[in-house]
């Protein structure tokens, strides 16, 4: 129709009044509006996911809340769901994660800022092709070979190492996940420093400066905010970690520090209780929903404090 | 002048400052190695773990109580179903979404708040969806769905990597320049036509690249599929979206947490075939997008 339209205004401009034929026009924009509204439609799923995931989580816990309390629930030090007496204190829980999540963060801060500086500031080009392949895929390997991984592979490595460890521990656990979340502070802070103008580095150069100084005087403190933003969505990560912590810590709810015992993580018991026959609406089912509102809370926090972050620190470079 | 005093030797201080960069490039390559060298232990320990238990048999047999008769047949069906019903309903939804956002929105509060809701979603832990799942599709849509059906994990697994798949067509969209479109503007095309002949035919090799390394994220997923009740002994397989079903992931669990050795061989087995699948797709997406990259 769009063809004819057009012979026909072009015809118009020759001679006497224009006459264009609006034929199909208005059919057009209908289906126009049409497809508008159904791509509009799937951009929206997104909200209805999160709106989905917090009324669900909400929902469930309020049926959770009436039967224990919110002041036990998070100031409990036991956390006995599954046989009598059951208490509901999350504490043993949230220590695990945090722990967890610790040792992960001991590992991957580390590691990971001393990628992100060899690979923007020190690799041969060549090199960095073949690095930067082999940390996607790193970070590409699914939490549960990481769980075997760590009950096979690092736990028998630190057991003539570390006296007393045991075969589920939050060592070997917090090491993997650890090794997981590496790949994800490596990229982010890299592309930081990537960001970092060019000027700025020959700026040193020509007063001095060497690599070295260049590297962690300039460039550094200059893509701080994106660094540490990558530090906190890493360990927001960890904490929402699974699988790699299920196989590798156990599971068993134990308030220590201890790194050489098994404990249970927010996320081991969600799955714990899930691999049992636990009816619907009974306090056990409901307590899962209580234990992912907590999680849901704290990770979502943390990545919005982590993106809030990095967009309040940015320096702009014109 | 002694030529002394015009030395062309660093002085030591300077020396230092150099022998100091030195010593910290080498920890930085070290930190970078330690990545790659426990990629390489990894996979070496799976590899001496299970390669001998991988027989044809292997694929072909169904679990089974003695380590020796046991196979992955069952979640090898499992795995191919839901990833094809994954990819079903995340392709479409997902490409739709990016485009809503690239091409349609008007800048403003509800864009705004798609997209950063898009990026927290993103972040949201893999079991929550799980719960989400098992609230919504398990129990709430059980006529529809079955329950702990194949099509509950897809539905469940697609609301996982939409996020990821649209971030990435949103990035293949808007490499397409700007001319393009001016040009079929120019020549009257609608927007949508617009859209259909022109962005998406050449965003498309960018936005397969994006989906299938949110597939390849997919395929090794297991807490959530745990929690809709995707089942670790299935001696079936699944006929139709609304049966049980079970996946590798799951599997290999299931095979892992056994303390029997043999157990433990099965499961570094089926983590070789794993990583095979997964490995394969990725370097497909890498292919396709070596194949296809195009400047501007």
């Amino acid at each position: 129709m769009s063809e004819r339209a057009v012979i026909e205004a072009t015809r118009g401009v020759g001679g006497g009044a224009p006459r264009v034929s609006l034929r199909g026009a208005r059919s057009r924009t209908a289906k126009e509006a049409v497809i508008g509204g159904l791509l509009f439609a799937a951009g929206a799923v997104s909200i209805l996911t999160t709106v989905g995931i917090i009324a669900v989580l909400v929902w469930e816990s309020l049926a959770f809340f009436r039967r224990v309390s919110v002041a036990e629930f998070l100031t409990g030090t036991v956390w006995t769901p599954l046989f009598v007496p059951q208490h509901f204190g999350v504490l043993p829980l949230l220590l695990g994660s945090v722990l967890v999540s610790i040792i992960a963060a001991a590992i991957a801060i580390p590691l990971g800022l001393g990628s992100a500086i060899y690979l923007s500031e020190f690799a041969p080009d060549r090199l960095r092709r073949y690095l930067k392949p082999i940390l996607e895929i790193l970070a590409g390997v699914p939490s549960v070979v990481y769980g075997y991984f760590a009950l096979t592979f690092v736990t028998p490595l630190l057991q003539p190492l570390v006296p007393g460890l045991q075969l589920f521990n939050a060592l070997s656990a917090g090491i993997v996940v650890g090794i997981m979340v590496l790949p994800l502070i490596a990229s982010l802070s890299e592309d930081a420093m990537n960001a970092v103008p060019r000027g700025l580095r020959q700026g040193a150069y020509a007063l001095g400066a060497t690599k070295f100084e260049v590297a962690t005087r300039v460039v550094t403190p200059a893509a701080l905010s994106g660094i540490v933003a990558s530090f906190i969505l890493a360990i927001s990560r960890a904490i929402g970690e699974t699988m790699a912590v299920v196989l590798a810590a156990g599971m068993t709810p134990n308030l220590t520090l201890d790194v050489r015992e098994s404990i249970q993580t927010l996320t081991a018991y969600i799955v714990q209780v899930s691999l049992g026959d636990t009816p619907f609406g009974s306090i056990e089912y409901q307590s899962i929903f209580a234990v992912g509102l907590l999680l849901f809370a704290v990770t979502l926090g943390m990545n919005v404090f982590g993106r809030w972050f990095l967009k309040r620190y940015r320096e702009e470079y014109a | 002048m002694s030529p002394e005093r015009y030395s062309l030797a660093a002085p030591p201080e300077l020396v230092a400052r150099r022998r100091r960069g030195q010593v910290f490039q080498y920890l930085c390559l070290s930190a970078t190695l330690v990545g790659v060298v426990t990629l390489v232990v990894l996979l070496a320990d799976v590899l001496i773990d299970g390669v001998t238990w991988l027989s044809a048999t292997f694929f072909t047999e169904f679990p089974s109580r003695i380590p020796a008769r046991a196979g992955i047949k069952s979640a090898l069906y499992g795995t191919v179903w839901l990833m094809g019903l994954c990819a079903l309903i995340s392709f479409p939804l997902g490409v739709a979404a990016a485009v809503w956002l690239e091409e349609y929105a008007r800048k403003g509060w509800l864009q705004t708040v798609i997209q950063t809701n898009i990026a927290n979603l993103a972040g949201v832990p893999s079991i929550v969806y799980g719960i989400l799942g098992l609230a919504v599709f398990v129990r709430w849509m059980v006529p529809f769905t079955g329950g702990r059906s194949v099509i509950s994990g897809a539905l469940t697994i697609s609301l996982l990597v939409l996020p990821v798949l649209i971030i990435a067509s949103q990035e293949a969209i808007r490499a397409v320049p700007g001319s393009i479109r001016e040009a079929s503007y120019g020549l009257g095309a609608t927007k949508w036509q617009t859209v259909r002949h022109h962005v998406l035919p050449n965003a498309m090799p960018g936005i397969l690249t994006g989906t299938i390394l949110a597939m390849s994220r997919a395929i090794g997923e297991t807490a959530p599929l745990i929690m809709i009740g995707a089942l670790t002994f299935i001696a079936f397989v699944p006929d139709g979206p609304r049966d049980q079903f079970t996946v590798l992931s799951i599997q290999i669990y299931n095979w892992a947490s056994r303390p029997q050795a043999d157990f433990q061989h099965l499961a570094a087995a089926a983590i070789i075939v794993l990583l095979v699948l997964l490995l394969s797709m990725n370097a497909l997406a890498i292919w396709l997008r070596n194949r296809h990259h195009r400047e501007w």
